[in-house]
C-alpha cells in the first residue's frame, strides 16, 4: 500500500479534564473514501477538525504527506490547506448571505478569478446540486436538506483534493440521505479527491467507502475495508449491530445479524429431537459494477429489492433471513433437511427467474435512466446444519456450494 | 491527658487554617480578577494590532464601505436625534444659569465648547456602542457559536481580515464624522432652545460660537473620537469573537452576555479614557 496522505501517531486530545481522543493512530490514503464511524459524542468530529487544523493535539503527531504538521512551513501549510475543504455537520452557512453568495465566498475571497468566471463556476455547482432555483434565497428560507446541499456545493466549489465531510447526511430523510451519499461517491469518482467522512449511516456508507475507521472508547479500534469489518470481533461491533437494527426495515426488511443469531440459537434450543436445518447463502456478484455503472442509489435499490424478495419467499414458509455483508444474504430454513431444502430452493429459483430477478432489476432502474449495460448475477448455495455445528461453518459450507441461479443483462424491458 | 491536649491543638490549627483561608479569600479573588483582566487586556491589544495590520490587505475596500454603511450611515438618525436634544437641553440649562449673571451672550460659547470638547465625542461614542457595537458583538458571537468563523478558517479566509479589520477601519472613519455631525446638530439644538424659544440674540449666539472655538478644540474632539473608535470597535469585536470561550455561559446565552459586556465595557472605557485623554490634551 502507498504511503498514507494523512497519518495520526498517538494523538491525544483533552478538553479540560475530559479526554476525547487517546493515543489515536490512523492512516488516510490518497484517492480513497475513508469513513470514520463511531458513537455519537465519541470524538469523530474532533478527529476531523484535527485534520484540517481547527484543533491541535495535546500529545502525539499528525503527519501530512509524511511530514509532521508542526514542522511544515506556514506557506506550505497554507498551500496544503488550500487543497482541503470541510463540510460542517451543522452546515455553518452564512445566514446573512444568499445561497449564491455562500457558495461563491471561497472563490471570491481566496482567488483572483473574475466575477463572471466565479458566477459560472457557482452556477455549475448549483446545477449539479439541484440548487439553481434557490440562488437568491437565504439559508433560513431553505429546508435542512437544501442547506446541506448548499454546504456540499460550497465544499466542492474550489475543486479540492481532500474533502472532509462531518456527518453529511445527518437530519436527512432516507431518499435525500441516499442522494447525498450518491453525490459524494459520484464526485469522488469524477474528481478523484480524497474523501474523509464522519458518519452514522451504517451500512450505507460501506457502499461508498474504501476504508472504514472505527472510533470507540477514544481510540481507533479498527482500520480496514468494509469487508474486513464484517469479520472484526470487538465490543464496538455490538454497537454497530445495534445501529443496524434501527435501519433494518428501512434497508431490506430483513433481520439484523444479532436478531438472526438470537433466533438461530432459540430455534436450536427448541429442537429437542436433534432436527437438522438448512442454510442458503445468496450473493449478488455484480454489485461493484452496479455501483460503478448505475450509481449508489441503484445499488441500494437492488439490494433492497433482493432482500425483500428473499424475505417474502422464505418468510412465508417459516424461514428467517439476514444480510450478512454488503452483497450477501443468509436464510435459515428450520426443520428442513437437505432434500426438502433443495426442493424449496428449486421453487425459489423458478419464481426468481420468472419474476424476482425482474423485480430486482426494475428496482435498480427506477433510480436511473442510464443506458449502461450491466450483468446482474445472483448465486446461491445450500448446506445442511446440525444443532451442534457452528453457524459460521455451515454458512461457509453453503458458500462453497454456491452456483449461479440467475443472470440478467440490462435490456430487461424486452 | 496527652490525647486531649493533642486533639485541642489539632482543632486550634484547623480553626487557624480556616481563618487564614477566609482572610486570604478576598485577596485571591482580587488577584484572580486582576490576572484575568490583564490577560484580556493583552489579548485584546494583540487582537487590535493584528486586525489593524490586515486593514490594507486586498479585497478589503468593499467590506469597509459595507461596514461604513452599517456603523456610520445607519447611526446618523439616532446621532442627529440625540445631538439635537442634547444641544437643546444644554441651551436651556445654560441660558437660565447665564441669565443669573447677565451673561446670556456667552450661550454660544458654552454650548459649542461643551459639545465639541466633551459631549460630542463621548455621547457619539456611547450611542454608537449601544447601536452598532451591540450589533457587531452579537453578529460575530453568533458567527462564532454557529461555526461560521471555523468555516472561514477551513476556507483559508482569515477571520480577522474578513470580519474584524473592516469593522475597526469603518469605526475609525465614522466616529469622527459622526462626532462632527453631533457637534453641528447640537449647536443647532442650542440655537433652537436658547435663541428661538428663550429669546437670546441670534447674531451673538453664532458670533460666540465662531469666536470662541479654536482649531485645537475641534482636533482634540476628533482625537477623542478616534480613541473611542478603537475602544468601542475592539471591545465589541473581541467580546463577540471570543464568546465561545466565556466561562460563565455557553451558546446563545454566551452571545447575550458578550453583547451586554461589550456595551457596558465600552461605555465605562469611553468615560475613563475621556478623562485620561482630556488630561493629556489640556
Amino acid at each position: 500500500m502507498d504511503a498514507p496522505l494523512i497519518e495520526f501517531k498517538d494523538v491525544t486530545k483533552r478538553f479540560g479534564t475530559k479526554t476525547v481522543l487517546e493515543h489515536v493512530n490512523l492512516q488516510i490514503y490518497e484517492g480513497q473514501v475513508t469513513t470514520i464511524i463511531g458513537l455519537s459524542g465519541g470524538g469523530k468530529s474532533v478527529l476531523l477538525k484535527h485534520i484540517i487544523g481547527l484543533l491541535k493535539p495535546d500529545e502525539g503527531t499528525i503527519l501530512f504527506q509524511g511530514k509532521p504538521i508542526v514542522d511544515i512551513k506556514k506557506s506550505e501549510m497554507t498551500a496544503s490547506l488550500a487543497k482541503m475543504s470541510y463540510m460542517f455537520q451543522d452546515n455553518a452557512l452564512f445566514d446573512s448571505m444568499t445561497v449564491h453568495e455562500n457558495i461563491a465566498l471561497p472563490l471570491r475571497e481566496t482567488t483572483n478569478l473574475k466575477k463572471t468566471e466565479i458566477d459560472r463556476m457557482v452556477a455549475a455547482r448549483m446545477e449539479q446540486t439541484e440548487l439553481a432555483d434557490a440562488a437568491k434565497k437565504f439559508p433560513s428560507e431553505l429546508s435542512g436538506g437544501m442547506q446541506k446541499r448548499v454546504a456540499l456545493a460550497r465544499a466542492l466549489v474550489t475543486d479540492p483534493q481532500i474533502v472532509l465531510f462531518d456527518e453529511p447526511t445527518s437530519g436527512q430523510d432516507p431518499v435525500r440521505k441516499n442522494a447525498i451519499l450518491s453525490m459524494i461517491a459520484q464526485y469522488q469518482r469524477k474528481f478523484g479527491f480524497t474523501a474523509v467522512l464522519v458518519s452514522h449511516e451504517i451500512p450505507d456508507v460501506y457502499f461508498i467507502s474504501n476504508r472504514i475507521l472505527a472510533l470507540y472508547d477514544r481510540r481507533i479500534v479498527f482500520q480496514g475495508t468494509p469487508e474486513e469489518l464484517e469479520n472484526f470481533t470487538h465490543p464496538f461491533k455490538d454497537e454497530v449491530i445495534r445501529s443496524l437494527e434501527g435501519l433494518r426495515k428501512e434497508l431490506t426488511g430483513l433481520h439484523s445479524k444479532r436478531q438472526f443469531n438470537v433466533m438461530h440459537h432459540a430455534q436450536l434450543k427448541q429442537s429437542t429431537r436433534g432436527e437438522t436445518y438448512s442454510i442458503v447463502v445468496f450473493t449478488l456478484d455484480t454489485l461493484d459494477a452496479i455501483v460503478a455503472g448505475l450509481g449508489y442509489e441503484a445499488a441500494q435499490e437492488t439490494i433492497y429489492a433482493m432482500g425483500v424478495y428473499i424475505n417474502k419467499h422464505f418468510g412465508a414458509i417459516g424461514g428467517f433471513s439476514t444480510r450478512r455483508s454488503i452483497n450477501e444474504f443468509v436464510t435459515i430454513l428450520p426443520y428442513s433437511n437437505l432434500t426438502e431444502s433443495e426442493d424449496i430452493l428449486k421453487d425459489f429459483i423458478k419464481d426468481f427467474q420468472d419474476q424476482g430477478i425482474h423485480d430486482i432489476w426494475a428496482g435498480a432502474h427506477q433510480r436511473v435512466d442510464s443506458g449502461e449495460c450491466i450483468d446482474l448475477i445472483i448465486r446461491a448455495g445450500l448446506a445442511q446444519g446440525q444443532p451442534i455445528a457452528e453457524l459460521e461453518s455451515v454458512i461457509d459450507s453453503a458458500k462453497s456450494q454456491q452456483k449461479e441461479i440467475g443472470r440478467l443483462r440490462c435490456a430487461v424491458e424486452e | 491527658m496527652a490525647l486531649t491536649t493533642n486533639t485541642q491543638n489539632g482543632s486550634e490549627n484547623e480553626a487557624k487554617g480556616q481563618l487564614g483561608m477566609a482572610l486570604s479569600r478576598p485577596f485571591s479573588l482580587i488577584g484572580r480578577a486582576t490576572i484575568s483582566w490583564i490577560d484580556h487586556l493583552g489579548a485584546s491589544g494583540v487582537f487590535l494590532i493584528l486586525a489593524l495590520l490586515k486593514i490594507l490587505r486586498p479585497k478589503q475596500l468593499s467590506k469597509i464601505f459595507q461596514q461604513l454603511y452599517y456603523i456610520g450611515a445607519r447611526s446618523m438618525m439616532i446621532i442627529m436625534l440625540v445631538s439635537l436634544f442634547t444641544g437643546m437641553v444644554l441651551g436651556l440649562q445654560s441660558y437660565y444659569a447665564l441669565v443669573k449673571f447677565g451673561a446670556q451672550g456667552a450661550l454660544g460659547t458654552l454650548v459649542a465648547l461643551t459639545l465639541v470638547r466633551e459631549l460630542g465625542p463621548v455621547l457619539t461614542a456611547i450611542m454608537i456602542a449601544a447601536r452598532a457595537g451591540s450589533a457587531i458583538s452579537a453578529e460575530i458571537g453568533i458567527q462564532r457559536i454557529s461555526e461560521q468563523i471555523d468555516a472561514l478558517e477551513t476556507m483559508r479566509i482569515d477571520p480577522l481580515r474578513y470580519l474584524i479589520s473592516p469593522r475597526i477601519a469603518a469605526a475609525i472613519i465614522s466616529f469622527p464624522l459622526l462626532t462632527a455631525l453631533f457637534d453641528l446638530i447640537g449647536i443647532v439644538g442650542g440655537y433652537i432652545s436658547g435663541v428661538l424659544l428663550l429669546g437670546a440674540n441670534a447674531g451673538t449666539y453664532f458670533y460666540r460660537v465662531q469666536a470662541s472655538m479654536e482649531m485645537k478644540d475641534v482636533t482634540d474632539g476628533f482625537i477623542k473620537a478616534i480613541v473611542f473608535a478603537f475602544i468601542v470597535s475592539t471591545v465589541c469585536c473581541y467580546q463577540g469573537y471570543f464568546a465561545h470561550m466565556r466561562t460563565d455561559s455557553h451558546g446563545a446565552k454566551a452571545v447575550g452576555l458578550a453583547t451586554t459586556s461589550a456595551v457596558v465595557l465600552s461605555c465605562v472605557l469611553i468615560l475613563v479614557s475621556d478623562y485620561v485623554v482630556t488630561s493629556f490634551l489640556m
